[in-house]
């Protein structure tokens, strides 16, 4: 069995004094598509960003494939990140967001970026989008933009934050289609926040259930394990959408 | 319409509600307030919907100052309908009154009535809430001036972060966004230029205009040329243009990056491995700083024009004796303070935008109120720095 790609041991998070999640260790296997999930509030979305790098933890370690703790120190990217919003540059064309840190760190000439940009949108479905600008797509299409730019330099590990938020359900299938897609067909590794019970069922391989009262992982598994038979009550309650009782 | 009753008194029937009554229509709301068994018991009649929110609010009013009363009964027995609205209000009555260690209790009505009063939490025991104590005077000053600490210590942390950028962006100069300098020079240099033009032509004239009246009276008109010279070029020219690029190009950077901020394009460009100070902030504040001296000597050609024109016109002076004369005032360091001065309040009006722009959190509001911010601090930080340079220029002998 092979290492895991991400290896998280200890882990606590949060801002200035407030701990919000603590003690949280978890490894992400190769090839997994691995799913943050859990209620509003709980700390997906703050524990994604520690696991990209844009903060620092509180205390433990993350390691991502035996390099140690993520670092964003102006160097090409190891892995791709898509945000909630997509975060398309909304100054630049769709073509100009997917190919212009490419062509900043990899010295290639214009046209080659241009070619690499287009087949990136054509494997997100966005073939003839290369000159509209963000403003002009609809919400599903500025997510599979900015999995395109996700994309752009061939990483082994997408980091993906939401990304069937606020789409119809056609347009979040596809996307979850999408999504595992590029995991059986390049073995990208996906770690994937959402609380999206479809997209958790139809995409998710491994996940772990976080949970704001007990400041930490309250479940891990499969999704279909974690429906069927989870002893935690909370689990249950987000599996069956049913209503917290008050 | 709603009608009231104090306690004890017999509720006067309006002809509308004999009438709707009569008819079978719209029956008039009541309110009774009356006393029973040591409780005080409100009793609502008809039917209640947003239009008797505000009297029925005022009887709430009533109920509340009284105050001591052991309990209250709510009684909705014959209430046809009520609304959402009118149903809040009545919760909200039972919960004050909670906090105040009061019982209250919305009874009775019909089935369509209580499943209302049910769904807006009418039958949940409320807890008794603890009111926050407002800051007194003492507290909110101690508390500004903390927040004014804070936003100094931030200030001068990302200062430091830029020299810092600055520095390795001279090691390695790939890692600065050269285009963006470029950009940030046609846009807050070349597209500034016509109102930086218009603005100083005015200072120029206006400043002309005034000490003209009184040198005239001393025969002195000459040298109109020597004050619109010295103090266009010294302190008007660069001090009007960083006011503008402040209004212009400082509120724009401030709102530009702020919204880039809270729409995470900031945090995508990180991971695509770009660092925000080198990528954003770097580059605006060098083409402010490069363009700023341009604009100011375009403003100090422009403002003495202005003032030649009142000599010329208002006093006679020839365009060419205010050559002469302005030739004579205006020493070359008057011009190189100016632009020295320039590049320096340039360099505020970027770094305190950038700062600003990049220290936004809480969406369109905060966008707004960074950038108010940004404006706000940069004029006071031009204001000093302009002190500043008068003083050490006047120290030096300068």
């Amino acid at each position: 069995m092979s290492a895991p790609l991400i290896r998280v041991r200890d882990l606590s998070v949060g801002w200035d004094r407030q701990v919000l999640l603590q003690g949280m260790s978890f490894d992400v296997a190769r090839g997994d598509v691995f799913v943050i999930l859990g209620g509003s509030g709980c700390g997906k979305s703050t524990l994604l960003r520690h696991l990209i790098g844009l903060d620092t933890p509180l205390s433990g370690s993350i390691d991502i494939a035996g390099a140690g703790a993520p670092r964003l120190d102006g160097a090409a990217p190891d892995y791709g990140v898509m945000f909630q919003s997509g975060a398309l540059f909304s100054s630049m064309t769709v073509g100009e967001n997917v190919g212009f840190a490419l062509q900043e760190w990899t010295g290639l000439p214009l046209d080659a970026v241009t070619a690499i940009v287009k087949a990136k949108l054509a494997l997100v479905g966005l073939d003839g989008s290369y000159d509209k600008l963000p403003a002009e797509l609809s919400g599903g299409m500025k997510k599979r933009a900015a999995i395109a730019r996700a994309m752009a330099f061939e990483p082994k590990l997408l980091f993906l934050d939401e990304p069937s938020a606020g789409l119809d359900p056609v347009s979040a299938a596809e996307l979850d289609e999408l999504i595992a897609a590029l995991n059986r067909g390049l073995g990208l590794t996906v770690v994937m926040v959402t609380h999206e019970l479809e997209s958790i069922l139809k995409v998710g391989k491994t996940c772990i259930m976080l949970d704001k009262e007990s400041k930490g992982i309250i479940a891990r598994g499969s999704p279909a394990e974690l429906k069927a038979s989870s002893p935690e009550p909370k689990v249950r309650q987000f599996f069956q959408r049913q209503a917290r009782v008050s | 319409m709603i009608v009231t009753a104090t306690p004890g008194t017999a509720v006067p029937e309006l002809i509308e509600e004999r009438l709707s009554r009569a008819t079978g229509f719209v029956r008039a709301a009541s309110v009774v307030v009356d006393e029973a068994a040591g409780a005080l018991v409100v009793t609502l009649r008809g039917q209640f919907t947003i239009d008797e929110a505000p009297a029925l609010w005022n009887r709430i009013g009533d109920v509340l100052d009284r105050g001591s009363r052991r309990a209250v009964r709510v009684e909705l027995g014959e209430v046809e309908t009520i609304d959402g609205a009118c149903t809040a209000l009545l919760v909200h009555l039972r919960n004050e009154l909670a906090t105040r260690g009061i019982r209250c209790e919305l009874s009775g009505g019909a089935p369509a009535v209580r499943r209302i009063v049910e769904l807006y939490a009418g039958r949940r025991t409320p807890r008794a809430r603890r009111k926050r104590k407002p800051q007194n005077a003492v507290e909110q000053v101690g508390e500004s001036t903390l927040k004014i600490f804070a936003e100094i210590v931030a200030m001068l942390d990302f200062l430091g972060q830029i020299v810092a950028a600055a520095g390795s962006s001279l090691l390695h100069p790939r890692r600065m966004n050269v285009r963006d300098v470029a950009l940030t020079m046609e846009r807050g240099g070349a597209d500034a230029a016509p109102i930086v033009m218009l603005i100083n032509f005015l200072i120029g004239f206006v400043m002309a205009y005034q000490s003209a009246l009184q040198l005239e009276q001393f025969g002195a008109g000459i040298y109109v040329a020597d004050l619109v010279g010295v103090s266009m070029t010294r302190e008007l020219a660069p001090l009007m243009t960083a006011i503008i690029l402040c209004g212009r190009t400082g509120a724009a950077f401030a709102a530009e990056l702020g919204t880039m901020k809270v729409s995470e394009e900031v945090d995508a460009l990180r991971t695509l491995g770009f660092q925000p100070l080198h990528y954003l902030v770097l580059p605006r504040i060098a083409g402010l700083m490069l363009v700023a001296p341009l604009l100011t000597l375009v403003a100090d050609c422009v403002g003495i024009a202005g003032g030649l024109l009142v000599g010329h016109v208002t006093l006679d002076i020839t365009p060419r004796a205010f050559w002469v004369e302005l030739l004579g005032a205006v020493k070359p360091w008057d011009i190189w303070s100016g632009v020295l001065k320039s590049a320096v309040f340039a360099g505020a009006v970027g770094l305190i935008a950038c700062q600003q722009g990049l220290a936004t959190s809480g969406g369109a509001e905060g966008v707004g109120r960074r950038t108010t911010a940004a404006v706000v601090a940069i004029l006071f930080m031009l204001i000093l720095l302009d002190a500043v340079f008068t003083v050490v220029f006047g120290a030096l002998g300068l």
